[in-house]
């Protein structure tokens, strides 16, 4: 049972890449915490370096009061869960679960009590005495996950696990492991480029880009709250729509213009938005907030546009088209009935309107 | 699939691939013939007919009796197969740690250390007996099995590491690492997962030092003197010619002898063997 | 209950794996790297190295078998370069390796290419195909030389009686003829290492590349040609200069055959300091003749490096 700390945590590889830039990261005890980001972004080089598998160029790591730093993996007590499984080819299913228990020299009836009961709650009783090669790949993912519950660790790291797995088994396995953690109550950091996975299993999810922490926080207030144009497109599927706008100030109302469009800065953003007034920036809005307008719209909030493509998925619409220069979607309700190449009067929800600095991406 | 007249696969394929067959076998044919055959079928000279010109009708044992009553050939197998085994050993146990720490373990040099291990490859024996046996003299190893043992190694590490290192590589380095995360230690992970996984490696490994070992001769020919130390290649040359007479029957028989072994292993390990010989050469 | 990490039995916060000091200090990857090179490199050091060093100051000596003999410079070096049976051994040993490479080449590839079709038995004689490589040298080398024998030859007789020839064809009592049935036997031996490796990088290419330049319009040849000798090329020049360190230092072949007879025509660098380092006692000059390989082989290597290097490259 442990919280983890990060502090100031830097990896400068011999090469001279800087793969993590200064993270600080507390994560508590029992807390599921995911990794997220696009590759390259330093998510797994942190993940090893709290596993021990990479040096710590500087910084520190804490599980519970202790720093680990100097430590080997295997006096960390932890477990992990490797994208290829790692399964032991040569071993047999319950001797790669009872590995980690033989190498801590448990008793013997002891290890077959834990091998068993983590066999239990993972449904892979009947496949203990198989080889990891005659197993398919959501069995051998489950037992790449047993193996790693019966050491009871003090915190389970997760490198993408789910990534091998085809997409309905991915979805079935993202729920089971939601519930083994909830069941299991170990701190776990899980890393992933999905985002989706991201926001369904984690309790706080944490945004890497560039080796820099982009925003940590749960999954609701990182899809409502982005601290910045990354985490704002990186977040949420669709992606975000973003325009660059030019910000006039006509007698006190703030305008965001851009080429054949027209936007009252909303009010409860006035007054950040003003201090940019003459200035471009960024206007973010999600194909969620945006619909085809109808007379309750105020006319301040919407614009003129021709449908570009249309992507009917059935639970709702993807309208593709052109706003002020650039690409955008819109997701609307299946009932609505559009056409390609069809004149359309988009609006928006003033309330769900976001701006960005247009150097530093973050959010005003 | 491309489809092909008859005639022409006779010629392109049937023809040749014969004749490629009776060039490789027909030696071994024929030594087989020499060892049974009696020694006034075998001194008839090339102007004479002769009935049976490739067989015999009266094959004997007398050239292997001859063999086994006059010189210490069973013991030169016992020594071969020691000195074989012995050297094979050391390699692999050498091949295996040295490949492993080239493959996966980052240290200052270890590109240096990759190519001198290389290059050492590539040094023929031929370069360095002179030397070579005055250093065994002075380790007072002369005429002794070790003297063999220690040296054969020279041309069998460098191939041991060079093959496994790449064998190693092929390994994903999770493994190790999802071991020590359970609990082992570098050097537990790489005995208990690596080497157990690599199997098919370090046999192919092995089987190729063995054989090459079973080959070797300039040293054995240099550092051994005793007639009862001496391995076949060394015992056949020195102790069946004596003065300028060859004595045919018997040195084909001890030809025989000591390559049954040698083809035995090879046989039973053919993949293992083609695995080693084709990785041998690979970068 | 695994329901709680901390159960009885679970590890305690900072609980150790429990080994010895000094298995721990091999966690360090430095220390472990030098403790697992390090049998493999003091064998090494001490029977190659050592020996590399001893054989240059042997060369710049008169040492001789019990008597360690004075430095002479480089006498060792222009004795031998003016000693014609060396003048002969070298021109054997370049004529040697350059036309057993060439035939083990030509008729490896031609093999490979026979066994990468699919035929019965294919496993076999595939099997039985290397054996001239696997059976020690010096044993086949008997059974080549009883063959080639002045009075009993098979190859005589056979050629004799089928009226090829009516007198005997003089196989190893020529220098001439010798060296040529040394190149034969070479290429016996060595055209399996050839045909298998070649082979192996046959495998490795893709029907598929087959096909297309059939549809293609492309005849066998011009299949050969332009699809399958370009990807063996690196498997080519790897086994090619293997091949050639192996045949350039050759002896145990020679010496059975000929022994570097008759009246040394056909002595090789390697047999030759044989005879002057080992028969003869002089150390310090068979030193200096078997040093005369160590350009040609340097020069090998080093073109291989630097193969390796641009593949590495690529």
């Amino acid at each position: 049972m442990a919280n983890v700390t990060i502090r100031n945590l830097n990896k400068k590889y011999d090469g001279g890449f800087h793969a993590v830039k200064d993270v600080n990261l507390e994560i508590r005890d029992k807390e599921f915490v995911v990794l997220v980001g696009p590759s390259g972004c330093g998510k797994t080089t942190t993940l090893r370096m709290v596993a021990g598998l990479e040096e710590i160029t500087s910084g520190e790591i804490l599980i519970g009061t202790r720093v680990i730093n100097d430590l080997p993996p295997m006096d960390r007590d932890i477990a992990m869960v490797f994208q290829n499984y790692a399964l032991y080819p040569h071993k047999s299913v319950y001797q790669n679960m009872a590995f980690g228990l033989q190498m801590r020299k448990y008793p013997k009836d002891e290890i077959e009590k834990r091998v068993r009961e983590a066999a239990d709650i993972l449904g892979i009783g009947p496949l203990l005495e198989r080889k990891p090669r005659q197993l398919s790949g959501g069995q051998r993912q489950r037992v790449a996950v047993g193996r790693a519950i019966v050491r009871h660790p003090q915190v389970f790291l997760f490198d993408e696990p789910l990534s091998n797995l085809d997409a309905m088994l991915r979805v079935q396995m993202r729920v089971e492991l939601k519930r083994l953690h909830e069941r299991l109550e170990t701190t776990a950091i899980y890393v992933t480029h999905d985002q989706v996975e991201a926001m369904t299993l984690g309790d706080r999810v944490v945004v890497m880009k560039d080796g820099w922490v982009q925003q940590v926080g749960e999954p609701l207030e990182l899809y409502g709250k982005p601290a910045n144009k990354f985490v704002a497109g990186f977040i949420g599927s669709p992606a975000m729509n973003f325009v660059g706008v030019a910000i006039t100030d006509l007698g006190g109302v703030l305008w965001a213009d851009a080429e054949g469009l027209r936007l009252k800065v909303p009010p409860q953003m006035a007054e950040r938005v003003r201090a940019h007034a003459g200035k471009r920036i960024t206007l973010g809005v999600r194909p969620e907030a945006l619909h085809p307008a109808t007379g309750s719209d105020h006319a301040d909030y919407s614009f003129d546009t021709a449908v570009d493509v249309v992507e009917p998925l059935g639970n709702e619409i993807l309208v593709n088209f052109r706003a002020g220069g650039a690409p955008m979607v819109a997701r609307v309700d299946p009932a609505v009935r559009v056409k390609a190449h069809q004149a359309i009067r988009v609006a928006l929800d003033p309330e769900r309107v976001y701006f960005f600095d247009e150097k530093s991406g973050a959010a005003i | 699939m491309l489809i092909e007249r008859k005639w022409k696969k006779w010629i392109f394929f049937y023809i040749p691939m014969t004749v490629f067959i009776l060039f490789t076998l027909f030696p071994f044919y024929w030594m087989a013939v020499t060892a049974v055959r009696p020694d006034p079928e075998l001194y008839r000279t090339w102007r004479q007919a002769s009935a049976t010109p490739f067989w015999t009708l009266e094959p004997t044992l007398e050239h292997f009796r001859e063999l086994l009553k006059t010189t210490a050939f069973p013991q030169w197998l016992w020594n071969t197969m020691l000195i074989a085994i012995v050297s094979t050993i050391i390699s692999l146990i050498c091949g295996m740690f040295a490949g492993y720490a080239l493959a996966r373990l980052k240290f200052r040099g270890s590109e240096f250390l990759g190519t001198a291990i290389f290059v050492t490859y590539l040094v023929p024996q031929t370069l360095l007996f002179i030397p070579l046996a005055d250093i065994i003299r002075e380790m007072h190893l002369g005429n002794t099995p070790w003297a063999l043992m220690l040296t054969y190694p020279t041309f069998l590490i460098p191939f041991c590491t060079w093959l496994l290192m790449g064998y190693f590589k092929t390994i994903p380095k999770e493994l190790e690492e999802c071991a020590r995360i359970d609990g082992a230690t570098r050097f537990g992970a790489m005995v208990r997962i690596i080497f157990p996984v690599a199997i098919p490696g370090i046999l192919s490994a092995g089987i190729f030092a063995f054989t090459l070992s079973w080959n070797e001769f300039i040293y054995a020919l240099i550092f051994m003197s005793s007639a009862e130390l001496k391995t076949v290649p060394v015992g056949v040359v020195s102790e069946l010619i004596r003065g300028d007479i060859f004595f045919w029957g018997q040195l084909m028989a001890g030809a025989l002898l000591g390559s049954i072994p040698v083809a035995l292993v090879y046989s039973f390990f053919v993949e293992y063997y083609v695995t080693g010989l084709t990785g041998s050469v690979k970068g | 209950m695994v329901g709680a990490g901390s159960a009885a039995g679970a590890a305690l916060p900072g609980e150790r794996v429990r080994i010895s000091r000094l298995t721990r200090m091999l966690e360090s990857e430095k220390l472990l790297a030098a403790a697992l090179l390090a049998p493999g490199v003091v064998i090494l050091v001490l029977f190659i190295a050592y020996p590399f060093v001893m054989a240059i100051w042997f060369s710049l000596t008169s040492i001789r078998v019990g008597d360690a003999g004075e430095f002479v410079g480089l006498a060792n070096f222009t004795k031998a370069w003016s000693d014609t049976i060396f003048q002969v051994a070298f021109k054997n040993t370049v004529f040697y390796t350059f036309w057993a490479t060439i035939f083990k080449f030509a008729l490896g590839m031609w093999l490979a290419l026979l066994l990468n079709r699919h035929f019965r038995f294919k496993r076999l004689i595939r099997a039985s195909m290397l054996l001239p490589f696997i059976i020690p040298t010096v044993l086949s080398a008997f059974a080549w030389r009883w063959m080639f024998d002045p009075t009993f030859s098979v190859m005589n007789w056979l050629l004799f009686h089928s009226g090829v020839i009516t007198d005997r064809l003089p196989f190893l009592s020529d220098g001439d003829w010798a060296m040529w049935c040394a190149v034969l036997v070479n290429t016996w031996r060595g055209m399996p290492f050839f045909a298998i490796t070649l082979l192996a990088g046959l495998q490795t290419i893709s029907p598929d590349l087959h096909e297309a330049a059939a549809l293609d319009g492309a005849n066998a040849w011009h299949r050969f040609w332009h699809v399958t000798w370009p990807l063996l090329m690196p498997v080519t020049l790897v086994v090619v200069v293997f091949s050639v360190i192996q045949t350039f230092s050759d002896f145990q072949l020679i010496y059975v055959l000929t022994g570097g007879g008759p009246a040394n025509s056909t002595h090789l660098i390697a047999t030759y300091a044989y005879q002057i380092g080992v028969a003869s006692g002089l150390l310090g000059e068979g030193a200096a003749l078997s040093l005369f390989m160590f350009p040609v082989l340097f020069a090998v290597v080093w073109v291989q490096l630097r193969f390796m290097k641009r593949m590495e490259g690529h």
